[in-house]
Formats: C-alpha cells, sequence, structure tokens
C-alpha cells in the first residue's frame, strides 16, 4: 500500500489498463494537455493511435464511442465537465443504452466514460452538476461514483474490462485527496457498498462526493454519544441494495445523502428501496440530505448555502433521534 | 480494384437487379402484411430508392460497415443480410435476426457488417464514424458507409462528423439518400441551401448523382469506396430520389388531409430504378426476357419463404428483455 492522490489513482488505472489491453483507445476534449491530471502522460507512453484529443462535438464522440466499440475497440471517452454529457445525450439514450437490446444482444459495448462531477468550487450551473439521476432512470449504464483512491482506481479498471457501458463520475473537488492504494493489480467490483465507518444508532447512506461529509459527520455526532455508520455505495448501478439494508435493521434509523437535486435523484431512489424491503426495522421516517431542486449558483456563499455538508448531515441525524 | 469508370459487369448488373427486386418484392410483401394488420409495428417502406442502397453496397464486403436509417431494410438488403430472419423481426419473433427485440427499425446482422437501421433520425452518423475510426486503427482497409436521408442533414451531428472524418481522415461515406420529404414536410421547406455545399465546406469530395439510376450510383460508390481503402478519407454523396410510399404505411390512417399529390408521385413512378435497369438489361444485351424471369421467380420464392418463415416464428422471448439489459455480467 502507498498513499496517492484521487486522480494519480485514476491516471495509474488508465496507464495499465491500456498497457494491458492495445483494444483500449482513449479520447476526449483536451485528454492530452489533461485538465484534471488524471490522463497525464498517457500520449508520450502511448502516441496519438491510442490516445488523442478530439474536436469539441459531444454528439458525436458519444456516438462513435457506440461505432468503435461495436467495431471492436475499448473505448474511453473522456467528456471533462459532467454537464457536457446532456450535449452528447442522444448517442447516450438512444444508441449506447438500447443497443444491445434492439439488436437481440449481437452486440457488446465496451464503453467507459469519464466526466468530473459536482459543486462547490464556483463554477456555476453549467459545470457543477451532479448528473447520475438521469443515467440511472436510461437502463443498461452502469454508473460508478467512487470516493477514495482505491475505489477509483480498481472500478476504472472494472468498467474498462467489463463489457457494459459505464458511466464513471470523478469526484474532481476531491481529486487532490490522498488514501492508501494497494500496488498488486486489483479491480473492485461493481454492486459491492462499503461501509467505512460502523455504528450502531443512525445509518448515513452515501456516494462519490458526500461520503466525506458523511464521515466527518459520523465524528461529530460520535463526540456526542450518537454512533452512525456510513455506507458508502460506490456504484449506483447497480446498487447494493442488501449492504444498505442490513446496516438499515442494524440501526433503525436513516439518512440518506446525495449532491444530487432532491427530485429523483439516488437518494429518492435509496429510500425507497429502504421503504419497499426494511420498513418493519424503520423507527423513524426516511430522511434525504440533497441539494435542493435549483440549478448551482456560482456566489461562494449561495453555492454552500445548498450544498449537503456534515452540519446539515449532523443537524438532520440529531433532529431524527430526538423524535422532532 | 473495380474500375469505375467501364460501368459495372454483366454479372455485377444482374445480382444488383436481383438485389432491387428483392427489396421491392420484400417491401410489397410488407405493405400488404401491415395492410392486413399482420405486423406489430410501424414500417417506413424502401420503394423507389432501392438503386442507392444496392448500387453502394455492390462495392461492400462483409467486413465493412453500415449504418442504415428507419427506412433501413434495403439497406440491410443490399448489405447482404437474410431476408428470412429480417421478416421475423419485424413480425416480433424469437427467429428475428435481432430476436423480436428491435423490429423494422433496428434490423442489423453484425456478422454481414451491418450495425443496424435506426430510429433516430441522424442517429447512425456518429455511428459510422466511430466504426471508420475503428477500421482506421485496424488499417486492414475496411471502410464505413452512412446511410441517411435529407433530413438527418439538417442534424447538428452532420456537421459535427462532416468535421470529424475529415480532420482525422476516417475511411467513410456520407450516402444521403434525398427521398425529396422529410417524414411529412417537403424538403425544400425544411432545409437551406443545398446539401453537397455542405460538405464541400470542409473540402471533402462531393458528388450528386440520380439516385434512380443504379449505375450512376455505382459509380459515384465506387469512387468513394476506393477514396477510402486507400486511406484519402471520407467523402460525400447525394443521391436525389423520391420515396414512393409514405412516411410510414400506418399514414393514411391518422393524417387528416393529404401532403403531396398524385401526379407528383406518378411522375417518380415513371423514372423506377428497377424498370430503367431492366429495359437497360435488355436493350444492351446484357439478359434476355427468359433470363430475367428466371430471377423474377427466384426472387419471388424467396419473399414468399421469407413471409413463411416470419409467419410461423416462435413468439419473441420475454425473459431476454431482462437478459440484455443486465449491468451485472
Amino acid at each position: 500500500m502507498a498513499k496517492k492522490r484521487y486522480m494519480q489513482a485514476i491516471n495509474e488505472a488508465l496507464f495499465e489498463e491500456m498497457e494491458r489491453d492495445p483494444k483500449v483507445i482513449l479520447y476526449g476534449e483536451d485528454v492530452e494537455i489533461s485538465m484534471f491530471g488524471d490522463t497525464t502522460g498517457l500520449l508520450d507512453r502511448f502516441g496519438r493511435d491510442r490516445i488523442w484529443n478530439s474536436p469539441i462535438c459531444e454528439a458525436t464522440l458519444t456516438g462513435m464511442a457506440v461505432g468503435a466499440a461495436a467495431a471492436g475497440y475499448r473505448v474511453v471517452l473522456h467528456m471533462m465537465f459532467s454537464n457536457f454529457i446532456y450535449t452528447g445525450f442522444d448517442a447516450i439514450a438512444n444508441q449506447m443504452a438500447k443497443l444491445r437490446l434492439m439488436t437481440g444482444g449481437q452486440v457488446k459495448l465496451p464503453i467507459t466514460v469519464l466526466a468530473g462531477y459536482g459543486a462547490g468550487s464556483s463554477n456555476a450551473a453549467q459545470h457543477s452538476d451532479t448528473p447520475y439521476p438521469v443515467l440511472m432512470n436510461v437502463g443498461g449504464l452502469r454508473v460508478a461514483v467512487p470516493a477514495t483512491p482505491a475505489d477509483a482506481k480498481g472500478l476504472l479498471k472494472e468498467a474498462i474490462r467489463g463489457d457494459v457501458p459505464t458511466f464513471f463520475l470523478e469526484a474532481t473537488g476531491r481529486g487532490g485527496e490522498q488514501g492508501e492504494v494497494p500496488d498488486e493489480d486489483y479491480t473492485t467490483p461493481f454492486g459491492v457498498a462499503s461501509v467505512p465507518r460502523e455504528g450502531t444508532d443512525v445509518t448515513i447512506v452515501s456516494m462519490g462526493t458526500m461520503v466525506k461529509p458523511a464521515i466527518t459527520a459520523a465524528a461529530k455526532l460520535s463526540e456526542e454519544g450518537i454512533e452512525a455508520e456510513v455506507v458508502d455505495c460506490r456504484t449506483l448501478v447497480p446498487l447494493d441494495e442488501d449492504s444498505i439494508i442490513r446496516s438499515v435493521e442494524k440501526t433503525g434509523h436513516v439518512v440518506v445523502v446525495d449532491e444530487a437535486r432532491d427530485r429523483c435523484s439516488a437518494a429518492s431512489q435509496i429510500a425507497a428501496v429502504i421503504a419497499d424491503k426494511a420498513f418493519p426495522a424503520l423507527k423513524a421516517p426516511v430522511k434525504r440530505v440533497t441539494v435542493p431542486d435549483v440549478s448551482m449558483p456560482y456566489a461562494p456563499n449561495a453555492e454552500h448555502a445548498v450544498l449537503p455538508d456534515a452540519n446539515s448531515i449532523v443537524s438532520t441525524v440529531q433532529a431524527m433521534l430526538s423524535g422532532s | 480494384m473495380t474500375n469505375v469508370n467501364a460501368g459495372p459487369t454483366p454479372e455485377q448488373l444482374l445480382d444488383m437487379y436481383e438485389k432491387m427486386l428483392l427489396i421491392r418484392g420484400v417491401e410489397k410483401q410488407l405493405s400488404a402484411d401491415f395492410k392486413a394488420g399482420q405486423l406489430p409495428g410501424a414500417v417506413h417502406l424502401y420503394v423507389g430508392q432501392e438503386a442507392v442502397a444496392v448500387g453502394m453496397c455492390e462495392h461492400l464486403d462483409d467486413t465493412d460497415w453500415i449504418t442504415g436509417t428507419h427506412r433501413g431494410h434495403g439497406h440491410y438488403l443490399a448489405k447482404g443480410g437474410d431476408p428470412r430472419p429480417m421478416l421475423a423481426e419485424i413480425y416480433g419473433k424469437s427467429n428475428g435476426i435481432c430476436k423480436g427485440m428491435g423490429g423494422s427499425m433496428h434490423v442489423a446482422d453484425f456478422s454481414k457488417g451491418i450495425l443496424g437501421a435506426n430510429g433516430i433520425v441522424g442517429g447512425g452518423l456518429a455511428i459510422t464514424a466511430g466504426a471508420a475510426l475503428a477500421a482506421k486503427l485496424d488499417g486492414e482497409g475496411q471502410v464505413a458507409v452512412c446511410f441517411f436521408g435529407d433530413g438527418a442533414a439538417n442534424q447538428g451531428v452532420f456537421m459535427e462528423t462532416l468535421n470529424t472524418s475529415t480532420l482525422w481522415g476516417l475511411p467513410m461515406i456520407f450516402m444521403c439518400e434525398h427521398n425529396t420529404y422529410s417524414e411529412f414536410s417537403p424538403t425544400d421547406t425544411v432545409t437551406a441551401g443545398e446539401l453537397a455545399d455542405r460538405a464541400r465546406a470542409f473540402g471533402m469530395p462531393t458528388t450528386v448523382v440520380d439516385g434512380n439510376d443504379v449505375t450512376e450510383v455505382w459509380k459515384a460508390a465506387g469512387e468513394a469506396v476506393a477514396r477510402a481503402r486507400n486511406g484519402d478519407g471520407p467523402s460525400f454523396i447525394e443521391a436525389k430520389t423520391y420515396r414512393i410510399h409514405g412516411h410510414i404505411e400506418a399514414e393514411v390512417h391518422f393524417l387528416s388531409s393529404t401532403y403531396r399529390d398524385e401526379k407528383e408521385i406518378e411522375e417518380w413512378r415513371q423514372r423506377d430504378p428497377i424498370d430503367r435497369l431492366r429495359a437497360q438489361l435488355l436493350s444492351s444485351d446484357v439478359a434476355d426476357e427468359a433470363q430475367l424471369a428466371e430471377i423474377e421467380s427466384r426472387v419471388d420464392e424467396l419473399v414468399e419463404a421469407s413471409e413463411q418463415f416470419a409467419q410461423t416464428g416462435e413468439p419473441a422471448s420475454e425473459k431476454l428483455v431482462f437478459d440484455l439489459m443486465s449491468v451485472t455480467p
């Protein structure tokens, strides 16, 4: 094990998978110079037959990923900011997600789409979205939202080796954070949540950018004698429902924290799953800590006012446990 | 490599005649099946446009890629797709080429390089560019052809793929079928300027041909395919043609008025690509009446066998939907 930054772990995964399989290709806007640092150095190692800059034309980039994957390549498409997924959404929703079904299983589409997501840096409304709810709803797509360097590396390697189109959403705001990463070649399975902190009084379900505030909140609650268990979903499609239910059955209280807008969020899906499958265990209604149904404002104070953080998680848990 | 200046050989002309007849036969059968209430979904028929798909695909091998449109039966058949599982697909049967999961607008056979018809107008453009990218990386001389309509040329992705394919020198052919209507709207009411000028702006080799003359299509296609195979990048061909049937067969049931007059349709019937090729085959002594009659009866038998194959197929699997959409391997 060695300490590595989140973006460094993603970069290593790309190097290792491109080294491992010559059919892995990577393209996207400015991947040669690399805005986030995740594709740094790949051009020098692999050359322009394997990684190259594309024009800014998302509708074509997503469609080309489908064609190149159908014709035998393992495509990694970098879409920079996740808001740009919307610009390329036709080929995602109408082709990528549906082609396997529509062709009766004649095609596999090994496509990994990378994009940075999340707010908190005054990037304003068009560079700050958390777009996974729409991706979860399309069907036929996997969605990974790693919170730690180790999970980022393992999930990305698993995504690239898999045959299902996968969205790998990078918590760019956490790109510089460090964590222990195994030295050996490893992958992290989809559909398996982790429990970064165990507890008995309340479950805090979290994902991606929200895992760290959830852990911070749990530490604060512990000072008050409340032991929170933090579940990190790691992937939203597939979702590890069993781990969530198991934790809720242990604690009887649950708060779901999500950086997506509240309506039809990952949190509302998880809340519905809990209501369906763990209702008898619940001692209080499921609570969600999410972004209200607004676009992200620019001004730092206004932005932070709508983002979930450790304090809003703590106060939600306190209110729940006090019965108010 | 084919010498396109010399024109198609007699064998190629007869092969193209048979393929065009097969497409016409299948489409006429489907039109009758639709009228008889036998088809579960909508069908968009290719009657009148057969020379475009056939003139192009005569130059292609199974290892070359094509994408089609929502009016895609002709592209599938021209590329060598089997009509039996295609009809079964349109009937929604388990012996369909896509096991009944795609239907008319999604007929595909990857083993023949047919990446599929597509229900999204312009949906095939970027997919073809991706297949062309793969072909370029493979370096084995494969090409990728996108059939798309004049309507699709108004999608933004058309401009994007013209740019990207030119920039990257992709072995791609833009085969624009200008069939005079964008769904129910006359093209000149929704389209500014000349389509070919759009491709010309990128410095792409561009040709406009009579899409109802299979030899003319064949020549332009041959030049474009040769350029792509030689690594000389993409080409654009606009084939002027006409959609003899409506946008969809069902339109007579829901449109409150007509949108084109019989006289216009009749004028284009006089330029029917199959009639023209038949007359040419006879006048140039490529074939006599007896030889053509033999081809025609062979096609009739295949259409009948395909209909039989489709009608006797088992219903599609309801479980398969979940297997194919599963995200857990």
